[in-house]
């Protein structure tokens, strides 16, 4: 087992080194530098872009800036942001809590609505319970989180004449006023990726439905909704976990959309911004950021398979 | 299609099964979607849904009563109406044609990217599965890299890097295509490794067949099931990734029509003022990628259900 784990960590290594690199290079595959496009149209001096290039450290040779940039990781220096001249540590400071907060919400809400509704459309297969639950879901997974937020902004104005407000408030300064702001993009997340766990939660507790010790149980006279929630569930919720806790990883980096309708200042649209004045140091920090976040919930969620089901061993 | 085919049967129903293997090539093809329309109704609800967006797309020029790109301040933001069933955006044009016309990028970028990222991940899983040890361990990294890679600094790279225009609707098949492989090399690489050391294999190999016919001639079509549900999955994926990389302004440019292209500026500013602009699109969308999950799902229950692709 010990073997097995520290095996999974050196593993997470060369991923995050083919995405170190591939970050490198696609980014310094795309046209125009961060110099050349604030000077962009603005009759300069070649000699000043020249020289704050040299400031940069841009002119170095290509592979020169990659072991440089790779030293800096070893030392768990980030560097400073291209384009604002603050530290990427403090840069990203700024934004990770909402990013947290968001996909924390939406997850939980996720969660609230796929395991009941999941267990509902398992048990009654095949009814039209089942079917209406199914259609729900499958409309989760069509319509574009996006759209929905669009749309629930659309609802607040015409019913309720409220809208978002633009500026965030932080958790700890207002509760209510941070929630009441975050309740909307949380929906409009959290009800396509319920739809995701949703389909692994009735698929799984079909599986297990058909089981043997479910038969038993029932046979004992066991309480059918005991059945389902002792014996189908429990043994149910492997793969609902880990699709939860997969999501969960993409949510940190993968709500740029959403951010962008709630006008929300988060990781999501650090990035955009930051690939859009090709801010080559915060890019990469992101990218290796969010890369480490999925590796790491990856390799969280096989260990705890192994506290849950204790018949799971790794060797 | 044969084993494909035949899992789409119940055990139980022993007399069809026997009819439906006694029957060959085309006739067998009617059975299995006789027996799908049958059996499945969700499923067959896409797949009408599909045959209508199909024929939507090939006949757009008929069934689109106005030019979608053509702008007329006469008519600026007005709202749905008989002349105009759908209104009209800020710049006079009718929104019900550029549906019309928007169902062609939709489904020409997930046709196309879907059809690229699962044929590649087929190949990828593939070889990694028949080769097995260092070229298993070196493609199975190279996925693990891409699945953990954020889409969107993919996207704006691309586009980025290849420009953008009227005629690059190919830059955001290529941005869409790359979080499919990983996707489909994993699953396909699952399912081929329980054939590769099948004995069939084995006789193939003895009889003299190379690695490259071995893989596709006798490995690629047992996992045909999977790659099939996949492809009609991720095509209503990438229509929804175009629409949301379109809406970011990553993706399709003024003046194609594209629906996730409505939903951003006019839709987003106009939202009050002229919802219709926001609501149509959006629409549109749901119904395409309803269609292609409904259809998706059905089509993996009757091939493959022990498969999972959510």
């Amino acid at each position: 087992m010990r073997r097995y784990v520290a095996g999974r960590l050196l593993l997470m290594v060369p991923t995050l080194i083919g995405v170190a690199i591939l970050t490198f290079v696609i980014m310094r595959a795309v046209p125009g530098d961060i110099v050349a496009l604030k000077y962009a149209g603005s009759p300069v001096p070649q000699s000043v872009i020249d020289e704050e290039r040299h400031q940069l450290g841009l002119d170095k040779p290509m592979w020169q800036q990659f072991t440089d940039w790779m030293g800096e990781i070893a030392r768990f220096d980030l560097g400073t942001s291209l384009w604002t001249g603050h530290s990427v540590v403090e840069e990203i400071e700024i934004r990770f809590p909402l990013s947290l907060e968001l996909a924390i919400i939406a997850t939980l809400l996720a969660i609230a609505i796929a395991i009941p509704l999941g267990v509902l459309a398992a048990v009654r297969q095949d009814t039209w319970t089942d079917y209406a639950i199914r259609i729900f879901s499958i409309g989760g997974l069509a319509m574009p989180s996006f759209w929905i937020g669009l749309l629930m902004v659309l609802t607040t104005i015409t019913l309720f004449g409220w809208a978002p407000p633009f500026v965030f408030t932080p958790l700890t300064v207002d509760p209510f006023a941070n929630l009441a702001q975050m309740i909307l993009p949380a929906l409009s997340v959290g009800y396509r990726y319920s739809a995701v766990s949703m389909r692994m939660t009735r698929s799984s507790v079909l599986e297990v439905l058909r089981e043997d010790y479910v038969r038993t149980a029932r046979a004992k006279g066991v309480r059918e909704s005991l059945v389902v929630a002792r014996h189908a569930l429990r043994n149910a919720l492997l793969p609902v976990i880990t699709v939860i806790s997969l999501e969960f990883a993409f949510l940190i980096g993968g709500l740029v959309v959403t951010e962008q309708v709630f006008n929300l200042n988060g990781v999501g649209k650090l990035l955009v911004d930051a690939v859009a004045h090709r801010d080559y140091t915060l890019i990469q920090a992101l990218v290796l950021l969010l890369a480490s976040v999925f590796v790491l919930i990856n390799f969280v969620v096989d260990m705890v398979y192994v506290f849950l089901d204790p018949r799971i061993r790794y060797s | 299609m044969t084993g494909l085919a035949r899992a789409a049967l119940p055990e139980s129903d022993e007399v069809a099964r026997r009819r439906y293997l006694e029957s060959t090539g085309s006739r067998r093809f009617v059975r299995f979607w006789r027996d799908f329309i049958r059996r499945r109704p969700l499923g067959t609800a896409g797949a009408v849904l599909i045959v209508l967006m199909l024929f939507t797309a090939a006949f757009a020029d008929r069934i689109a009563p106005y030019d979608p790109v053509e702008i007329r301040f006469a008519d600026l933001l007005q709202p749905p109406s008989f002349e105009h069933l759908l209104g009209t955006d800020p710049f006079g044009r009718d929104v019900f044609s550029r549906i019309v016309f928007g169902s062609r990028t939709a489904l020409a970028v997930g046709f196309s990217a879907s059809f690229v990222g699962c044929t590649l991940g087929l190949v990828l899983g593939v070889v990694g599965a028949y080769f097995g040890g260092r070229v298993d361990q070196l493609i199975q990294r190279f996925m693990d890299v891409l699945l953990s890679f954020p889409l969107i600094v993919i996207a704006i790279a691309v586009v980025a890097a290849l420009g953008t225009g009227e005629d690059k609707i190919a830059n955001v098949i290529a941005a869409i295509t790359v979080p499919i492989i990983p996707r489909v090399a994993r699953v396909v690489r699952s399912s081929a490794l329980s054939v590769v050391n099948m004995p069939y294999i084995e006789a193939t190999r003895a009889v003299g067949s190379g690695a490259v016919r071995i893989m596709f001639r006798h490995v690629a079509p047992n996992v045909f099931a999977p790659y099939l549900i996949m492809l009609t999955a991720f095509l209503g994926q990438a229509i929804l990734l175009e629409a949301s990389l379109s809406f970011l302004g990553l993706g399709v440019f003024e003046p194609t029509p594209s629906w996730g292209l409505m939903l951003r500026g006019a839709g987003m500013q106009f939202l009050e003022q002229a919802p219709w602009i926001a609501i149509a699109p959006g629409v549109a969308i749901s119904l395409a990628v309803f269609g292609f999950n409904l259809f998706g799902d059905s089509l993996r229950d009757a091939l493959d259900p022990r498969l999972r692709t959510a």
